[in-house]
């Protein structure tokens, strides 16, 4: 098994991600280059985190059109898994992979700071591994990170179970309070119909490790694994 | 060669905090008067095209499918002083 990180110029979680996954999670991980056209055989992508392109135009839009991704839209569209994190999340949205968009934050500043969501769908197979509402306690960095789709497409994601994960306090409970950007119904993490691409603005590579003060990212990346193994037999 | 105009505005159904904090500032300053404060981009640039029409459909087709984001932005197009000839 094989995890490919896509590295595009600006960003700035490929390595963590590429830690994460290949020392803490254990898995074979490689680097994407941007400029690649080959996705070296990986069974899953991620997307990292930063600021492709340096969010010029718009967060994402720059990097949408880079070489690697018309593979990764095509994996993605075959039902390879795909996780965008933060500003690997406005990428999948500006390439049409997930709906909606990511606004600049409500109180428009860039927010670096531990926050709670609740795994609000635990039977995805980035989220299989995790306790059905379970707290997570992961960190977020962001500036845009405020969801905002049509109510038609809100609906949709809301009846089809596809919101993943959502702010929420301490306890759990979903509250205007407890959202950090603004984001329509406390939206952290959505996927796609199919289920294959999830997208979501706080970073599990950076919860992890004990080292770095919360390990509730793993169960993102241990459901993914698992999901991985048993679709392997 | 022709020049294009492209005006890319967020949605009117979305909250603009950019010109909303612009707006509280402005009425900071005593203009209590100025509001609806919205902010966009404005970006130009030529087109080689043999006609006004493939010109116009380029600048339609690079403005829907890079310079905006249709589920949060709109976008106009126009042409400076109607399709003059760029001097170079």
């Amino acid at each position: 098994m094989k995890i490919g990180v896509v590295v595009f110029p600006g960003s700035n979680c490929d390595h963590d991600a590429f830690y994460a996954l290949k020392n803490e999670i254990g898995v074979d991980t490689v680097l994407l280059f941007h400029k690649e056209h080959d996705l070296q055989d990986v069974d899953a992508v991620v997307l990292p985190g930063g600021f492709s392109y340096g969010d010029y135009l718009r967060c994402g839009a720059i990097a949408r059109f880079s070489p690697i991704m018309n593979e990764v839209v095509a994996f993605a569209k075959s039902g390879g898994p795909v996780i965008g994190i933060c500003n690997g999340f406005q990428v999948l949205t500006e390439a049409g992979l997930l709906p909606g968009a990511l606004l600049r934050n409500r109180d428009l500043r860039f927010i670096s700071k531990h926050i709670h969501m609740k795994a609000v769908n635990t039977s995805t197979m980035f989220t299989s591994s995790i306790e059905p509402g379970a707290v997570l306690r992961i960190p977020i960095a962001h500036g845009e990170g405020n969801y905002y789709a049509d109510p038609e497409v809100l609906d949709e994601l809301r009846s089809n179970d596809r919101i993943v994960f959502q702010y929420c306090d301490e306890s759990g409970n979903v509250t205007p309070e407890a959202n950090p950007n603004g984001s329509q119904l406390n939206i952290a993490g959505i996927v796609n119909r199919e289920g294959n691409v999830l997208g979501l603005m706080p970073h599990p590579e950076r919860a992890c490790s004990g080292a770095l003060g919360s390990i509730d990212g793993r169960g993102i990346f241990e459901s993914l694994v698992r999901s991985l193994e048993i679709a392997a037999g | 060669m022709f020049k294009a105009e492209v005006k890319v505005m967020l949605r009117p159904a979305i909250l603009d905090v950019q010109g909303k904090t612009v707006e509280g500032s402005l009425h900071s300053l005593g203009y209590e008067g100025v509001g609806h404060v919205r902010i966009g981009k404005h970006v130009t640039f030529e087109i080689d095209a043999p006609t006004q029409e493939e010109a116009e459909r380029i600048a339609h087709e690079v403005s829907s499918r890079v310079l905006s984001n249709p589920v949060m932005e709109n976008y106009e197009v126009s042409f400076v002083g109607a399709i003059e000839e760029v001097v170079r």
